[in-house]
């Protein structure tokens, strides 16, 4: 097989400009070498920050913002594209090479039809005709199984769902018929029901048409169902670089068993105890001005210092019921009794106690903080609100909470915007502690940390459940942290809990249709995986 | 065309017509409580108590107010204005030859501006830091800044006088061919394209780096697509709204802002006519010329918003 695109030594800096102070230059890849041959998938892995989606770009030789590629070569079929000039770079993107994005919802023109953006690379490059064109596009559609291939481009991209969107991206990518294709991070925004069939589809197209394809993702499980080679990055570095099946299954370097053996947060189930500290019964809740019930007579129960983990996909109300339990959106009916006094409907009406025993945690902690605030100022607020708390009384508390969420006192003086997500996290749950709770709702608050960072919030989660004895109402789209994490789950689909009870009792068969393929969506890490689920899935659906 | 698309326009229209009532409401207030008195004005500093008494009441300046001003609005909406009070002649009569030459002008004004402003915007993203679009900027801004009197004389030294190429005034006359016409209108539609090409120019130029920074720009130039055809193909539908904002927003300053400009090159428009009647105390003619650019101005924005409402592919398109 002959080489596609060889990497040597490259090197990849930034120009970084503060808002306050000058700028300066930092390096973030730091010589990265690796090969790819026609018709290969090389995976790319790494935590956010490791330099993998930049690396993914130099195969176009393009920077996003103020990054620039500052040394090594690139060869794409024996050439150095980076000694190329932007007129022959504009020949090789969008024919030679072609790129799928992440989210492919902001990626997608919204004014243009999806037909006019598929082909436009193909009229660009003057590869062939219009119609032409629109033939290989309807070919690709229905190779990449969606709907209506013959009308689905006539469609504007907000008229077709996220999944799909995602599929007509990768169909934009291949129908110039190029010899290297960049995927990065292409099911990481999707539903893991949807994740499998797009993963699937990508699959295959890449199989079928022989293109050569880059695969960025942070999830070691997926990557290890559609690549050759896998390259683990850190920082910028090399970590390993081997064969799929060395690397998944016997890893020589520390960090990558570390990314292989995550989710060691682990807890036995308790057993239910007296009574419970959250009650919500027969609930339904609609939006303003809307004539469907996002929530459709929810039912459900929390025990003192126990966690109860809401799953489902999104729209499948989870997040609402978070909204009518703090108050932010009444229910149309149904009761939430809390610590065994009912909660009023809205916000306004509920004491300032029922507002310190309730906390929220959130996915995104920097926009849940003020980044004009410290450290200290941001955890000292709801102790000054709640307990009256000031001066050194107030600073030896802060000081406490910060010893529970494991940081040290230099943090104190610090703003978010300096701090790592996993450390902003923190910060909310030391937030949401100073008020001493009796139930702390989070919302989805590992989503958007890296695996390995991810597994240290919930250790934590779980010691300070420990020690403080307070409840979690743990929502959540990820079915490997509840395992970790909960004693009662209650998987939701389109507003309706479909099944609800105790963690073992939950996650063993038999299963209800839903809960059995949300469970066999999640990915595997093992090679062939993939295929065993699209098989087994073929022949229960041929069987009925 | 969608359900929505249907009800939000009918919702505009609406609402403009809303706005133009009260618009007159406004009008018929301010000219109530102009100052003077136009029975005094007509007759003179010498008029007998008598005299005067007798020209208010056959003027009807003493029904009430609200009589007035139900009488008023019943007649515009027939398209009968009035009559003037200073010379008699019916006001829609001496109007239309004025709003045509004023309407002419700002037509003039905008072939030449809009289409400028919009491609000195667009020069100016591709360009963006750099020295054309510093120079660009530099430049409206600077014309923009000096007073449309000030620009219009300095625009008449250098052009009528110094180099003596056009007329320093600016008179058009119903039997003047359609060249002497573009003759005539050249230096108030360079004056106005100076006043109004910035501010299209840098909302152009604003609302395109704004769409620049979306990720749908970057999938265009992983494509290998020109930077000229990103901005004009992908940025460009996107920014529609805005700009036509602004462009609506100019174009009714055209019709109803000309009024200096007018008085400067002694252009026969509605600014003009208005001006000598306000000096007059002719209320009717205040009134009327008032009420047609209020129209003017309400027409333009709403269809500038209509326009928007059109470009949204959402709207147009619902799922």
């Amino acid at each position: 097989m002959s080489e596609l695109l060889r990497v040597r030594d490259l090197k990849i800096g930034a120009h970084v400009i503060p808002p306050d102070g000058d700028p300066f230059d930092i390096e973030i890849v730091h010589g990265v070498s690796f090969d790819l041959k026609k018709g290969q998938v090389l995976g790319l892995i790494g935590e956010s920050g490791a330099g993998k989606s930049t690396i993914g770009l130099s195969a176009l030789a393009y920077g996003r913002g103020g990054v620039e590629i500052t040394g090594g070569e690139v060869f794409i079929n024996g050439s150095d594209i980076l000694k190329d000039s932007l007129g022959n770079l504009r020949k090789l993107r969008g024919h030679v090479v072609t790129y799928v994005s992440q989210s492919a919802a902001a990626s997608f023109n919204p004014a243009k039809k999806l037909m006019n953006q598929v082909t436009e690379s193909c009229i660009q490059h003057n590869l062939c005709s219009q119609s032409e064109a629109e033939e290989r596009a309807v070919t690709l559609f229905r190779k990449l199984g969606l709907p209506e291939p013959e009308t689905i481009g006539d469609r504007y991209p907000h008229q077709v769902s996220g999944g799909q969107l995602q599929r007509v991206m990768t169909a934009m990518a291949l129908c110039p018929q190029p010899d290297l294709v960049v995927f990065d991070e292409p099911t990481t925004a999707l539903d893991v029901t949807t994740q499998i069939d797009v993963l699937a589809a990508i699959k295959e197209a890449i199989r079928d048409t022989g293109v050569g394809a880059l695969y960025i993702t942070h999830d070691l499980a997926v990557v290890a169902q559609v690549s050759d080679q896998i390259m683990v990055l850190q920082n910028g570095n090399t970590v390993e670089y081997g064969d799929t099946e060395q690397i998944i299954n016997r890893p020589a370097e520390a960090y990558t068993q570390a990314l292989v053996s995550i989710r060691s947060a682990e807890h036995a189930e308790k057993l239910p105890t007296d009574a419970p500290v959250l009650k919500v019964d027969g609930i339904s809740a609609r939006y303003p001005g809307t004539k469907f019930d996002v929530l459709n007579d929810v039912s459900l129960e929390l025990r003192p210092g126990q966690t109860l983990a809401i799953v489902g996909e999104s729209g499948s109300g989870k997040s609402t019921l978070a909204r009518t339990i703090t108050g932010l959106l009444p229910q149309r009916s149904g009761e939430i009794t809390f610590d065994g006094r009912g909660l009023t409907q809205t916000l306004a009406e509920r004491s300032k106690e029922d507002l310190r025993e309730l906390q929220m945690i959130y996915q995104m902690a920097d926009v849940a903080m003020n980044p004009r605030q410290t450290i200290a100022m941001i955890i000292g607020r709801p102790l000054e609100f709640y307990f009256g708390l000031r001066g050194s009384e107030r600073d030896k508390r802060v000081r406490e909470l910060m010893d529970e969420i494991e940081l040290g006192p230099e943090f104190l003086s610090r703003y978010p915007a300096e701090l790592s997500g996993g450390q902003k996290q923190r910060v909310c749950i030391a937030r949401a502690l100073a008020a001493k709770p009796k139930l702390i709702i989070c919302d989805e608050v590992t989503s958007a940390l890296d695996p390995l960072v991810a597994d240290g919030i919930l250790k934590l989660l779980l010691n300070l459940q420990k020690i403080e004895g307070v409840s979690y109402l743990f929502i959540t789209h990820d079915l490997a942290t509840v395992k970790s994490i909960a004693d009662t789950i209650a998987v939701m689909h389109r507003g309706k809990v479909v099944r609800y009870g105790p963690k073992s009792q939950v996650l063993s068969p038999p299963f209800d249709d839903y809960t059995d393929l949300l469970l066999s969506s999640v990915p595997e890490m093992k090679s062939g995986w993939l295929e065993d689920v699209i098989a087994h899935r073929k022949m229960e659906s041929a069987g009925n | 065309m969608s359900f929505v698309v249907i009800k939000l326009v009918s919702q505009r229209i609406a609402l403009g017509l809303l706005l133009l009532l009260a618009a007159t409401v406004l009008i018929f207030i301010g000219t109530q409580i102009l100052p003077g008195d136009v029975a005094q004005s007509i007759l003179g500093q010498s008029a007998t108590p008598e005299a005067l008494a007798n020209l208010r009441r056959d003027l009807g300046l003493n029904e009430p107010a609200l009589n007035r001003y139900f009488s008023w609005l019943g007649n515009a909406l027939q398209g009968d204005l009035g009559t003037a009070l200073t010379n008699g002649k019916d006001i829609a009569e001496s109007i239309s030859g004025r709003l045509n030459n004023t309407l002419f002008l700002a037509a003039c004004a905008a072939v030449v501006s809009i289409p400028l402003a919009i491609f000195l915007g667009l020069l100016a993203v591709r360009y963006r830091n750099r020295w054309p679009d510093k120079m660009i900027s530099a430049i409206t801004l600077a014309t923009i800044s000096v007073p449309e009197f000030i620009l219009g004389y300095i625009v008449m030294y250098f052009v009528a006088v110094k180099l003596q190429w056009l007329p320093s005034v600016a008179i058009v006359r119903p039997d003047m061919s359609v060249f002497d016409r573009f003759e005539a209108v050249a230096m108030p539609v360079i004056v106005l394209t100076f006043v109004v090409l910035a501010h299209m120019m840098r909302m152009t130029r604003a609302a395109i780096l704004n769409v620049m920074e979306s990720a749908y720009i970057e999938t265009a130039e992983l494509k290998g697509l020109s930077a000229f055809r990103i901005i004009a193909s992908h940025a460009m539908p996107n920014a529609i709204s805005p700009i036509v904002n602004v462009v609506m927003l100019n174009l009714a300053y055209l019709v109803v802002g000309v009024v200096v400009v007018e008085v400067v090159f002694v252009y026969p428009g509605m600014g003009q006519y208005l001006v000598d009647h306000v000096s007059k105390r002719d209320v009717p003619v205040v009134q009327a010329t008032g009420l047609i650019f209020a129209a003017v101005y309400i027409l333009l924005n709403t269809t500038a918003d209509i326009i928007a409402i059109l470009a949204n592919p959402r709207l147009r398109h619902p799922k």
